[in-house]
């Protein structure tokens, strides 16, 4: 197990893999908290354009991903702010768009044959060159930065979106910028899980680690704490039983979510008896008619003010 | 869609927005806050046009309560903080911040609650933990969309308590109800909205019937009326 520290290529395999299990679920839970899961692998979609176009210029692939990704991202934002009643619509457009247009400008590409193309879908985290980790880590460190420094703002935007614009957030920018975090978290992530499961990372250490928590703040921390060691037992396994890196990191995610799950169950059983309502479970309450709310001025006063028998009870939706 | 309301809020003064659903109730409320932009006609905040005003703090928002929880857990502290990123913004939150917050758990009686997840909380609960999050920042309007709805009687009567210190206080409420209920003593003005227009603006109107008595919850179906509007307008 120690001996394979010695190779300089699983010293930087392992690096990625810290890194990008640590970006990804941190970035990860505020899509969750918004209910965007799935946002993650939509960038994931549309970054193979990006590296399509890396492959066809003969430039770097990761930045030309981090370009493609950072516009999808937006476009998405934008789409997803509008409420439009298409938006999934234009969605669709914009992922399928994505992927094919990356198969196509690949194959186009003198440069690359398609066991290129296949280490940015599965990802190749073993061949991962001196190079790509500085821009990893360059990108991560941004990541890092920005959701733990804005989090307590992140938050408010995800909670509940317009109490923060009243609070006077700035939370157009905020949404922006988280957009833009999730964009560069799947470009990080692109060498190590590979394209296809990105989204993985981002959203079942979250889902795993929420099992057992209370606070957002501990599900933060466990759900980076969950995705470093997948990542790290992936990559180390993946050595050891010479098998893809991406899909044992991400099975492995998987397997921790069923485990604290199957934990958590009498737990949450044990809370949710305790905090039951122990009040009538009659309802009688009585429809009123609509339109006269409030504009029967002067219909029965006082005597209909006394006490009224029909107590609903507390949770009556 | 509203049509010609003029509608001042006093410092101090509480005034109630009724009507039945779709009266547009709501939509004057979003409006107040900028959620909902106006096509035509002026707003200011504090004698300050809406495209100038920055003083945020000064103003406390209870949006109404959804049952739909966020996909990650979150502790009533936690949420209730939120509301204090007004005053801190990127600074670190610091002691004082915290000591707000309590201070805004211990107004709606919390304080105890402070570490629970918000998605156990009752109706009630997660009422008065909404108020707290609008109090932290001890505004001088408190603007309250349907405080009451899906409320038990018991928490109708603390939260007209807590509404009660806070009026005590100095601080203006522009509240959208279905009915008075147990507010009705705090109640200083009533406009009464129909079909986005104002129908009566004036003293609180007696007796009106029995959706005025205690008690009384407006937790009936055309409640999703207001969800789809609001989704249509955002």
């Amino acid at each position: 197990m120690i001996e394979m520290l010695q190779y300089d290529f699983m010293q930087r395999a392992l690096i990625a893999a810290v890194l990008v299990g640590v970006t990804a679920p941190a970035v990860g839970i505020y899509l969750v908290q918004r209910r965007q899961a799935l946002m993650g692998d939509g960038i994931g979609h549309v970054a193979l354009t990006g590296v399509g176009l890396g492959f066809l210029f003969q430039t770097s692939p990761v930045w030309m991903a981090v370009l493609v990704c950072v516009l999808g991202a937006i476009v998405m934002e934008l789409v997803r702010s509008r409420g439009n009643q298409r938006g999934d619509i234009a969605l669709a457009m914009l992922f399928y768009g994505g992927m094919a247009c990356g198969k196509l400008l690949v194959s186009v590409s003198a440069q690359a044959g398609s066991g290129s193309l296949e280490s940015y879908l599965w990802g190749s985290i073993l061949t991962v060159s001196p190079g790509d980790l500085t821009v990893i880590a360059a990108l991560a460190a941004v990541v890092i930065a920005v959701t733990l420094g804005l989090r307590r703002q992140l938050f408010a935007i995800c909670q509940d979106e317009e109490f923060a614009r009243v609070t006077g957030l700035p939370v157009r920018l905020l949404n922006l910028l988280l957009a833009v975090m999730a964009a560069v978290t799947v470009t990080v992530a692109m060498r190590v899980v590979g394209l296809l499961l990105v989204s993985a990372l981002m959203v079942v250490p979250v889902a795993a680690a929420q099992q057992l928590t209370r606070s957002f703040a501990a599900t933060q921390a466990a759900a980076v704490a969950l995705g470093v060691t997948v990542a790290v037992l992936g990559v180390a396994g993946s050595y050891q039983a010479d098998l893809p890196s991406g899909p044992s990191i991400v099975l492995l995610a998987i397997a921790a979510f069923a485990l604290l799950s199957a934990a958590a169950t009498p737990l949450a059983r044990r809370r949710h008896r305790a905090a039951a309502d122990t009040g009538p479970a009659v309802c009688d309450v009585a429809l009123p008619e609509q339109r006269t709310t409030a504009t029967a001025s002067g219909a029965d006063g006082g005597a209909a003010r006394a006490e009224d028998p029909s107590t609903s009870p507390g949770l009556a939706q | 869609m509203l049509r010609g309301i003029d509608l001042t809020v006093r410092p101090g003064e509480v005034v109630a927005l009724l009507g039945a659903n779709g009266s547009g109730k709501s939509t004057t409320v979003k409006s107040v806050i900028g959620s909902v932009p106006l096509d035509d006609g002026d707003l200011e905040l504090f004698g300050t046009p809406y495209g100038r005003f920055r003083a945020w703090q000064r103003i406390g928002y209870v949006p109404q309560r959804t049952t739909a929880a966020s996909g990650v857990p979150a502790t009533v502290r936690e949420v209730v903080s939120t509301g204090r990123l007004t005053q801190h913004r990127l600074l670190p939150f610091r002691r004082r911040d915290r000591e707000a917050v309590d201070r805004a758990l211990a107004a709606v009686g919390m304080l105890e609650r402070a570490g629970d997840g918000v998605a156990n909380l009752s109706g009630g609960q997660h009422q008065r933990v909404l108020i707290a999050r609008a109090l932290v920042a001890r505004p001088d309007l408190l603007i309250m969309d349907e405080p009451m709805a899906g409320v038990d009687v018991d928490s109708q009567q603390v939260l007209a308590d807590i509404l009660r210190r806070e009026v005590e206080r100095g601080c203006a409420v522009l509240l959208v109800l279905h009915e008075l209920g147990p507010l009705e003593p705090l109640i200083d003005r009533a406009v009464v909205l129909r079909d986005g227009c104002v129908a009566h603006d004036g003293p609180p109107p007696k007796g009106v019937g029995q959706h005025a008595l205690p008690g009384h919850d407006h937790v009936h179906p055309h409640a999703d009326d207001h969800r789809t509007s609001q989704g249509l307008l955002a």
